[in-house]
């Protein structure tokens, strides 16, 4: 099975969320942890998440800082900003629920299909 | 707020390109080294380690990139690039790219300054409050000169008690001549011009002073003390700009008089009311004092009430003007103004007649703009064409369409950039140059600057210019087949063919457009001939006039007349006798400048006509004038002779002879010895003079009566000598003359005669001459785009000549090819332009004098002109093409 090809925007998403949960990280720890989370299925050029800490950064919602790692070199440390949580808890919000949306559409089965719709309508979105 | 923050970052990230480059290389690096440790930590061999990690990173280059678009302005970016790569090509080529933008200022100079001046004189509102509301009214225009287009006091007083639609009513004293105020600051008498003007002429204006106060009811009042109020240019000029001068009280007119304040500088009554007019001073018109019984001196200026309309102000001033009355104590002279009080908004009495003129001016440069135009588009398709392989060449390394569109948008957006630029500076001194032309006597020409207005418009200007000469070459370039460029070798085939005819067309469009502002030019200098050849009256050259000051008050009007006698004999023997001088005399009015009439002296015996006809406008002169003047007399000139006790004697013109011997049916028509009668007091003909053109010479001559200062009260004295020397050489002999006779003779301006007639024309030389220079602009443009088209197509067939002159042409029958190309499109674009001549020429008819809009000599000359100077540009490249060496030509390509 080939890898999955990252939609537009889920990157800065899953950086704020990676440095949410493990604090303070440089980018090649943010790219390692994406990828093994995602047990491997994402197709993750490294150097694309260096564009997405630089967005985050301008934005606000990261911040940055020289320092030395656990084997002794110099790198880039990054880690979230208050601003960046909020905007994690948004961005979070707005994901399941388009997850969900995405759910219930692709689980339509054929034979059902107006009765769902019926059903469905019904619900508040 | 995240927005603005962001935009911040951006910029800054654009303009620490090479710091933020150098970070990122290094999180790249630290990257890459974490990788390699990974994975050798995982057992994989160092060269592997190196290449796994190398491949999960994705390329450095592009992440590098996707780092920079992500933080900074990519537009910016290219745009950058897209400039750097214009200068560097411009300056490859400084050639064209100084002629593009020598055009471009030209044609932009020509459209800010022009529209300057069109916005002074017709666009801007007049420099006072709400100015829409105010109206300027007067008589409609008639014969009898200022006399008719003024009101009396009395009738002032009545229309401002019978109208209902204006807020207030002012007005000045029409009468006042050049140098009427003499200051005195100890030494010479310093000669100024005031007006009179009634005390609430400021409140209805609306004009605050800029220190001090205007005029109040009180200053205007009989025994009231002196006061004046100083213009800005006066007041910087004579008195140093004196902060603290509000209060001083200086010598005027033998007077000592309180400044009561300083006017603002945006307040110029010359520019407003007599263009061409230096004002300095204003005083208050008492309205109950002497001036009262003087007849028709006052113009009018009234301000409409809010919401009151043109139509109901008029309605208002035509019931009011059947109850004023000329003088109230003369019951028949009641209702006299009937049909003859009418409001007309005061901004097209001030600039209204312009209006025609400066339309023309502006398509005048309009089309310099169109012309420069499409000389660039030329240039540039020129350019572009040599350049087509480079474009192509691009195009197959990956460069967009939109891309190279947009290069060439930027090459044209910075030429027209820098064009407006010094247009900008040539606009700026040509303005400032006309602000500075006292002697056009065009209305609110010294109010002349390049303010916001214009500045919008020069960046309105260069951007059109820019997308519309930048856009054909672009979509042509863009538009054209790679591999066909690629292939063209510049030898004339498909596509430099297809050039070729573009560029014709454009060249011919050029030159009818160049064809239309010659004739339209040509007929305006025609016109400007035939007014400086009108018989005027009199001979303006070698004649100057100087005003002298004089004393006549006696107790008895015969003293005065004796004592003012006296003096102008005694003035006019010891003018007479300076060297050079042939023929001095005196005159209260000179021709072309103020005049006054007193009513209609009609035939002595004969009924009135029911309709009163205009008046003659009246001369108070001594013997000798008409002569100083040029002016040709029948009959006998006035002697010292004709006084208080002889019979009353004038001389008239011939219209107004005419008139008198048709109304009267004199026998053989001369009105030589015939006797008129003029408020009750007879007065004998003796003599018929030329008729002169006493308001312009464009105008047809009305009628004049002339008066001895023996008999009749001259307001004035204006001495006039005929010279054989220039004038100006005997300005201050006659001076000194004058002030050894009187000591409190000022510095009176030396006015050569034909200053004076300079200054009448003044409007209609100004607007030839900027139509002329805007033709000769035009010219100069079509041929130059004529040159630029032949040139570029010898250059294009080079090898074609060189064949040909190898099998035995001649350089003359190549000459004469090139020549012939160069005539058949300068004659296609002259038929045109003929053609739109005579349309156009339709349109300015108003603007001549006595020419026709199709005067065949104009439309021939010019045709003729433009092919001179088509045959003049073809021929440089024609001489080029047939110097071609037939072997240099050949293995050329």
């Amino acid at each position: 099975m080939s890898k999955l090809d990252l939609l537009q925007g889920t990157l800065d998403l899953m950086v704020l969320k990676t440095l949410a949960a493990m604090g303070h990280l440089h980018g090649y720890g943010i790219a390692r942890r994406i990828e093994q989370v995602s047990g491997n299925e994402v197709l993750l050029n490294q150097g694309t998440i260096y564009a997405s800490l630089v967005r985050l950064e301008q934005r606000g919602w990261i911040a940055s800082t020289w320092g030395v790692s656990a084997n002794n070199r110099k790198a880039r440390f990054y880690s979230i900003t208050k601003a960046g949580r909020r905007q994690l808890a948004e961005d979070s919000r707005y994901w399941e629920r388009l997850t969900g949306v995405m759910d219930r559409v692709l689980s339509m089965s054929k034979t059902s299909n107006e009765e769902a719709a019926l059903d469905e309508s019904g619900e508040p979105a | 707020m995240s927005g603005v923050k962001r935009l911040l970052g951006r910029l800054r990230a654009f303009f620490h390109k090479q710091a933020l480059d150098a970070a990122i290389d290094d999180e790249l690096a630290a990257h890459l080294d974490f990788a390699i440790e990974e994975n050798l930590e995982r057992g994989l061999p160092p060269e592997e380690a190196r290449r796994l990690a190398l491949v999960s990173i994705g390329g450095f280059e592009q992440a590098r990139e996707k780092h920079r678009e992500a933080r900074g302005l990519m537009t910016l970016d290219i745009l950058l690039q897209d400039l750097k790569y214009t200068l560097r090509t411009l300056g490859r080529d400084p050639g064209f790219t100084v002629v593009a933008i020598l055009i471009l200022a030209l044609g932009i100079g020509a459209n800010i300054a022009v529209f300057s001046v069109v916005n002074t004189l017709m666009l801007r509102p007049l420099p006072f409050a709400n100015p829409q509301q105010l109206v300027w009214i007067a008589p409609p225009p008639t014969k009898c000169g200022l006399s008719c287009a003024t009101y009396s006091t009395d009738a002032y007083d009545t229309f401002r008690v019978q109208t209902r639609s204006y807020q207030d009513v002012t007005g000045y004293f029409a009468f006042s001549s050049p140098g009427n105020l003499s200051l005195s600051l100890g030494g010479a008498m310093i000669p100024a011009t005031s007006i009179d003007v009634i005390s609430n002429f400021f409140q209805v204006l609306g004009v605050q002073p800029a220190m001090g106060r205007v005029f109040t009811q009180g200053d205007a009042r009989n025994g009231a003390p002196p006061v004046v109020l100083l213009t800005d240019a006066w007041w910087r000029r004579q008195f140093n700009a004196d902060p603290a001068i509000v209060g001083k009280a200086f010598d005027m007119n033998g007077q000592q008089t309180t400044v009561i304040g300083v006017l603002p500088r945006t307040f110029d009554f010359g520019a407003v009311f007599s263009p061409g007019a230096k004002v300095d001073a204003l005083t208050p018109l008492n309205l109950y004092g002497p001036p009262r019984d003087w007849g028709n001196i006052i113009t009018f200026i009234g301000r409409l009430k809010p919401g009151i309309s043109l139509a109901q102000a008029r309605q208002d001033a035509e019931n009011a003007s059947q109850y004023m009355c000329w003088n109230n104590k003369q019951p028949r002279s009641c209702g006299s103004y009937k049909g003859y009080v009418v409001p007309v908004p005061l901004k097209d009495y001030v600039s209204g007649r312009l209006r025609r003129a400066l339309v023309v001016l502006w398509s005048a440069v309009g089309v310099i703009l169109l012309i420069a135009c499409v000389n660039l588009s030329n240039l540039l398709l020129a350019r572009a064409a040599a350049r087509s392989k480079e474009f192509a060449m691009r195009g197959a390394l990956g460069a967009s369409r939109g891309r190279i569109v947009r290069q060439l948008l930027t090459e044209s957006v910075v030429l027209s950039g820098a064009g407006a630029l010094l247009g900008l500076g040539l606009a700026f001194i040509l303005v400032t140059w006309l602000a500075h032309q006292g002697a056009i006597a065009l209305p609110l020409l010294s109010t002349l600057h390049i303010d916001g207005a214009s500045l919008g418009w020069t960046v309105l200007i260069a951007v059109s210019a820019a997308v519309l000469f930048g856009l054909v070459p672009g979509l042509r370039m863009a538009g054209g087949n790679l591999q066909e460029s690629l292939k063209d070798s510049g030898s004339g085939a498909g596509l430099g063919r297809k050039h070729e005819r573009l560029r014709a067309a454009l060249v011919v469009t050029e030159v009818a457009l160049a064809c239309m502002l010659l004739v339209g030019a040509g007929l305006l200098l025609r016109s400007f001939l035939k007014v400086l050849d009108v018989d005027l009256g009199f001979q303006p050259e070698h004649a100057a006039a100087v005003k002298v000051e004089y004393n006549d008050s006696a107790p008895t009007n015969d003293a005065s007349v004796q004592k003012r006698t006296a003096i102008f004999q005694q003035v006019l023997a010891r003018a007479g006798a300076i060297p050079g001088v042939e023929a001095v005399g005196i005159t209260d009015y000179l021709p072309l400048g103020q005049n006054r009439a007193w009513g209609t002296p009609l035939p002595k015996g004969v009924r009135p006509p029911d309709k009163a006809p205009p008046s003659p406008l009246v001369y108070v002169i001594t013997p000798g004038y008409l002569r100083a003047m040029g002016t040709g007399l029948r009959g006998r000139d006035f002697t010292w002779n004709d006084g208080l006790k002889s019979e009353n004697v004038v001389i008239i013109n011939q219209a107004f002879a005419h008139y008198l011997a048709d109304f009267a049916q004199w026998p053989k028509g001369d009105a030589i010895g015939r006797e008129i009668t003029s408020g009750g007091q007879d007065l004998h003909i003796i003599g018929i003079t030329d008729d002169v053109h006493e308001e312009s010479a464009e105008g047809e001559a009305g009628w004049q009566i002339y008066y001895p200062v023996t008999q009749a009260g001259p307001t004035g004295a204006e001495l006039v000598m005929r010279t054989t020397l220039p004038p100006n050489v005997l300005a201050t002999s006659v001076l000194r003359t004058l002030r050894d006779l009187n000591p409190k003779q000022p510095a009176a301006e030396f006015r050569p005669i034909q200053m004076l007639v300079d200054h009448a024309n003044s409007p209609r030389r100004f607007f030839m001459l900027l139509v002329a220079a805007f033709a000769t602009l035009g010219l100069l443009l079509a041929a130059l785009g004529i040159y630029g088209v032949i040139s570029y197509s010898v250059t294009q067939r080079t090898q074609e000549i060189g064949i040909r002159m190898a099998l035995g042409s001649t350089m003359g029958r190549v000459q004469a090819d090139v020549i012939g190309g160069t005539l058949r499109l300068a004659a296609a674009g002259v038929l045109l332009g003929t053609v739109a001549s005579f349309a156009v020429a339709r349109l300015i008819a108003s603007l001549l004098f006595d020419t026709s809009p199709s005067d065949t000599a104009t439309y021939i000359g010019m045709a003729l002109a433009l092919l001179l100077v088509a045959v003049v540009s073809g021929y440089i490249p024609a001489r080029r093409a047939s110097r071609i060496s037939p072997m240099v030509a050949l293995r050329s390509s």
